[in-house]
């Protein structure tokens, strides 16, 4: 009847080239200097709504539990770059100098041996990508193959991120405590904190992100991705038609974890420094609101959310902090209650339709994995 | 540490400390039974469970200023009316609730726990709007604070034995109405097959509507008794959140004796810890084991065979 | 929201009076441009500064929402009080103070964002906020950045220095020593039981504690010491610790909705702070109210200021705060420290003769406030402040009844010797 569609049609080329020239072009000319990090910044939450997406939107696994993804990531890179702050030079009035000063305050007199790899970048970045991805297999491979799914899963998540954010704030010689780690200030030696600094660092910015999207593009149109899907709608019936459910899962968890972890660092980057109100509960959900906003199903959706709403945080908080709040917990739930898609739902529904009408552009595909999935999405699932 | 002390001070030690574990899950047990009831029987993931146990508290509160004001006299019982108050307030606002929010989304429960986080913002900030951000402290009646000596060591705190008392009423109120009533029948049936339960002439949107309002007014009656031992202030609720779920789905999710038993686990096991470690380890090492045993045992410790 | 006609001072008689008390003591050491007529605007800006020739923005950044509103609220509304009463007074330099808020929200990364902001596209000539370290700690890079001048009100746990800030509270050593002496020699204590919440200040002030009690002092130690996560509510394990290791005083610097749990059950546990001796340092009104003045009665907490200080200052301060921001308000040391941030701006812009960050660092040191609500404050070299520590005893009604003051002035020891 129809053919499996082809990775990166016509439509999601178009789509990533608009986004391309809306984040490479449009911002860059017209933003200043302090909105462009600040866009820079929004944007490596979307690392973790795409993650959301796949993990999601697709696989039905909602994990409550991104921020620690994050924060590993987010971590990882600062604490490369406290150590290169930390030079024996720079911490001379310490009691123990070339140590971070945090470590100072607590009586530490050297460097404990986990801190130790990230004094070599390539180390570093091996690191961010690999641990994230360990402790998700883990975390994965614990609960998928005991058939843990929907709601316990998402209960879980969250208390482990209960966990880790007591953990590095109860170990403050080891982590920098509730202050985080703060006062980064090169990159192998390039000084991260001036505006020309930042303004490449956004660049790099989009071009991972530009990448994690295409990354997640074909993992959607590969046969994993209709795999996916399948799960999230008859898990058994997957189950029995002989693939092996739990690593999939496994597989898509660790994904979005990775894409988490890549945000957190560059989130490190661009923000210079790293805490752990990142990695709570609270920081956790509202990436989860992101992606419903932006549209769960949808991969860019869930970038144009994770601006969104935190473009509306920051100029509504700048003008109306007590209506924020209000503003955005009424979002939550009209997303949930009225647009259960998103932004992308929207779009697909009443813009799309009417440019398609105003160029004449019917498309011709019905196999057009939109329209699919807009059928898939009005009918999700009952656990 | 235990070196220096007689036996019969470490008897007396460990007799308060058994107490402490004793108060610790009653807390944890009222805590946790109205979201059992939400999240057990329902399905539904309240996120705004705090903020339901914090419009207890003010109300608590209102009541406290108004018997001060207006009845001095009968002060010393206003803390019966205000729980009174606090299960109808929360319960008649969980109704409402359920009735524009909650019936929606039956058929998606993660999508409970967005828009219920969504309602947890609203209902912060409308504390915050209303009673101003900062705290406000519940004078309580003389005869509440303060213990009892019952040796010369041992002394038993009166507001402990309260909430403790007031956790087996509503605990064996809970049991009478889910397992003897007509009403506690109605649930169960829905529970195990709402089309089924439809079929029979049960009112299936009533009956849910009653069980999430119940589920809440217990939420509120908690809030109003840790007046007592906690804070009151727009943000307090989300101090409960994690704790509460844990309990519930350590205990499985839809059994209310496994509740019970992970809620005693649990307390016992912290306050145990507690005394032994520091604070901060004692929770880390209690909420991880708690979550490594989830991991084996991801049904929790009682379940009960649902047809699904 | 209309500011000038919610301050203290309507009658023109007594702003005049004011004026005349506020300027006297000042007037030997200012500079004439101070009181000639108003400056040109190139002269007295040449950074780019949001100042016009009537007009100088300066920011306020405290939360407003999240958890830390609680905390942070008194000091909004201290500072907004201070620029009102400036302004009465004639502004900085004959311009009149306007500001911009912004929300940090009880977080970090929005602390550093609304500060960038601030200083890079409004272009405020100070900034008056933070309260926990976190929240500075994060906003620190950015202001040492962008050249911005911070008033930080909170008592801290040092260890930090900064051209760039001002920190009005009190230092950890200032805080902590003074009770400690006190309490060896006044209750005869010799065996301390330390109990916190988890967190650097915490932590930082307990060891500045234990230092002094096991190396300075003879024949006292430290019997426990013990943390608890934020925002936890169950202390009946530790005070059955208490019980078990009866020391002589408590020392506790638990903070937030903790606080009110602690103090709830160690009464109802039996603890009669009238016979055990308990000192916090991070109790001040503002948190009494939530815990109830009924349940602290007889805890000595150590602090600066105390709502209930007996000097004439004071007595205005407490009138004005409470005829703008309602009779019930109370005021803690936080929220003095932070009315003083304004005051001590307004005083060195005045010394500079310029808003220029760069001048008015330079002019900080050595800046005197005769008019502080706590009697007499002074800018040490390091930007903290000379101050008197008080001890209170906690009452029924929610005030504290001051048992002792530092004879002198304290001087501010951010890098304490010894104390590492």
């Amino acid at each position: 009847m129809k053919t499996a569609p082809s990775f990166m049609d016509r439509k999601d080329l178009l789509a990533l080239a608009v986004l391309a020239a809306i984040l490479l072009i449009a911002f860059p000319v017209l933003l200043d200097g302090f909105r462009l990090n600040l866009v820079g910044k929004y944007l490596t939450y979307a690392f973790v709504a795409v993650g959301l997406v796949l993990c999601w939107g697709y696989g039905g696994i909602l994990s409550l539990g991104q921020g620690v993804f994050f924060a590993l990531g987010g971590y990882g890179m600062a604490m490369y770059l406290k150590l290169e702050a930390s030079s024996v030079e720079n911490t001379k009035i310490q009691s123990t100098p070339g140590i971070p000063d945090f470590m100072d305050w607590n009586q530490l007199t050297e460097l404990p041996w986990f801190w130790q790899p990230f004094h070599s970048l390539p180390l570093t970045i091996l690191l961010i990508l690999l641990v994230p991805a360990f402790f998700a297999f883990v975390i994965g491979s614990a609960m998928f193959k005991r058939r843990v799914s929907g709601v316990y899963f998402a209960i879980i998540t969250q208390a482990i991120a209960a966990i880790a954010t007591i953990l590095i704030i109860g170990q403050q010689g080891y982590t920098g405590g509730v202050n985080g780690i703060t006062d980064l200030r090169t990159l192998h030696g390039w000084d991260i904190r001036t505006d020309s600094a930042k303004f490449i660092l956004y660049f790099v910015n989009v071009a991972l992100l530009l990448a994690v999207v295409c990354f997640a593009m074909f993992v959607r149109d590969s046969k994993l991705g209709r795999i996916l899907v399948a799960m999230r709608e008859k898990e058994d019936r997957v189950r029995f038609s002989g693939y092996s459910v739990a690593n999939f899962q496994i597989f898509v968890f660790c994904l979005a974890g990775v894409f988490s972890a890549i945000g957190g660092a560059m989130f490190t980057l661009q923000v210079g420094f790293m805490s752990p109100s990142l990695v709570g509960i609270v920081p956790s959900i509202e990436m989860v609101i992101f992606t419903a906003v932006g549209g769960r199903l949808s991969i860019f959706g869930a970038i144009y959310g994770a601006l969104a709403v935190n473009f509306a945080k920051t100029s509504l908080s700048e003008s109306f902090p007590e209506l924020w709040l209000l503003g955005l917990g009424g979002l939550f739930i009209a997303v949930v209650l009225v647009f259960p898609n998103g932004l992308a739902g929207i779009w697909r529904d009443y813009v799309q339709p009417s440019i398609d009408r105003a160029f004449k552009l019917r498309s011709k595909d019905p196999a057009d994995p939109g329209h699919d999935v807009a059928k898939q999405a009005s009918t999700l699932p009952a656990e | 540490m235990f070196g220096d002390y007689s036996l019969g001070d470490l008897g007396a030690i460990f007799a308060m400390q058994g107490f402490a574990g004793l108060i610790l899950f009653s807390v944890y047990l009222l805590m946790a039974l109205g979201l059992a009831i939400i999240f057990g029987q329902m399905g539904v993931i309240n996120m705004a469970h705090g903020e339901f146990m914090i419009l207890g508290a003010y109300v608590t509160w209102l009541t406290s200023v108004f018997f001060s004001e207006h009845l001095p006299s009968l002060f010393g019982i206003y803390f019966f009316v205000a729980m009174a108050l606090a299960f109808c307030a929360s319960g008649a606002l969980g109704m409402l609730i359920e009735w524009t929010l909650i019936r929606r989304l039956y058929k998606r429960p993660l999508d409970t726990l967005l828009a219920t986080w969504g309602l947890s913002l609203i209902l912060q900030q409308t504390y915050r709007s209303v009673f101003g951000p900062r705290e406000v402290g519940v004078t309580l009646p003389d005869w509440m604070m303060g213990s009892l000596p019952v040796t010369d060591v041992i002394e038993v705190q009166i507001n402990g034995l309260f909430v403790m008392g007031l956790t087996v009423l509503i605990t064996t109120a809970v049991f009478i109405m889910i397992f003897r009533s007509r009403f506690g029948q109605q649930v169960r049936a829905v529970v195990q097959n709402r089309q089924m339960a439809g079929a029979v002439g049960i009112d299936t949107e009533k009956v849910d509507r009653l069980t999430f309002g119940l589920g809440c007014g217990i939420a509120g009656v908690a809030g109003s008794a840790f007046t007592m031992i906690g804070s009151t202030g727009p943000t307090a609720g989300q101090l409960y959140i994690v704790d509460t779920f844990l309990i519930v789905v350590f205990g499985g999710a839809a059994s209310l004796f496994g509740t019970i038993a992970s809620a005693f686990s649990i307390s016992q096991a912290q306050s145990t810890l507690e005394f032994f470690l520091s604070g901060s380890m004692a929770k880390v090492i209690t909420l991880l084991t708690v979550v490594g045993i989830l991991m084996l045992r991801p049904q929790g410790l009682f379940t009960l065979k649902v047809r699904r | 929201m209309s500011r000038d006609d919610k301050t203290g001072f309507h009658s023109p008689l007594r702003r005049k009076l004011l004026m005349g008390m506020a300027a006297a003591p000042f007037a030997g050491m200012m500079p004439k441009t101070a009181f000639a007529q108003t400056p040109a605007t190139a002269t007295v800006n040449t950074t780019g500064l949001a100042v016009t020739d009537t007009e100088v923005t300066v920011g306020i950044l405290h939360s407003a929402t999240g958890t830390m509103a609680i905390s942070e609220t008194g000091s909004i509304q201290a500072e907004k009080l201070a620029i009102a009463q400036i302004n009465e007074m004639g502004g900085v330099l004959g311009r009149k103070i306007k500001f911009i808020q912004e929300d940090g929200a009880s977080d970090w990364p929005t602390f550093a964002e609304k500060a960038k902001k601030l200083l890079v596209q409004d272009k405020v000539a100070a900034i008056m906020g933070c309260w926990t370290s976190a929240s500075r700690k994060a906003v620190l890079p950015v202001i040492e950045q962008y050249n911005g001048m911070l008033y930080y009100p909170t008592f801290y746990e040092g260890l930090e220095q900064s051209k760039n800030v001002i920190y009005t509270g009190q230092e950890a050593t200032q805080q902590i020593l003074e009770s400690i002496n006190w309490v060896v020699k006044e209750k005869g204590a010799k065996t301390f039981y330390f109990i916190g919440s988890d967190y650097i200040w915490p932590r930082t002030s307990n060891k500045i504690a234990r230092k002094h009690i096991e190396n300075f002092l003879k024949g006292t130690k430290v019997v426990g010491e013990e943390y608890f996560p934020l925002g936890h509510t169950q202390f009946n394990s530790v005070i059955n610790k208490l019980k078990l290791t009866k020391p002589d005083v408590i020392f506790t610097d638990v903070v937030g909705g903790s606080n009110v749990a602690f103090y709830k059950q160690l009464k109802a546990a039996g603890i009669n702070l009238e016979k055990q001796t308990l000192i916090t340092i991070s109790v001040t009104e503002d948190e009494i109210d939530g815990i109830g003045g009924e349940n602290i009665a007889g805890a000595y907490s150590c602090m600066k200021y105390f709502q209930s200080l007996d000097n004439p200052n004071n007595k205005e301060f407490v009138a004005a705060f409470k005829k703008m921001w309602g009779e019930k308000t109370v005021i803690g040391d936080v929220t003095q420290a932070a009315y003083l941030g304004p005051w001590l701006w307004k005083l060195t812009v005045e010394k500079a003769g310029s808003f220029d960050v760069d001048k008015i660092a330079a002019a900080s040191a050595d800046i005197e406030f005769t008019k502080a609500p706590e009697g007499y404050v002074k800018i040490h070299p390091n930007h903290h402040l000379w101050s008197k520590t008080r001890i209170g005893l906690a009452q029924k009604d929610g005030q504290f009844k001051v048992v002792y003051e530092s004879p002198q002035l304290i001087e501010p020891n951010p890098f304490p010797k010894g104390y590492q």
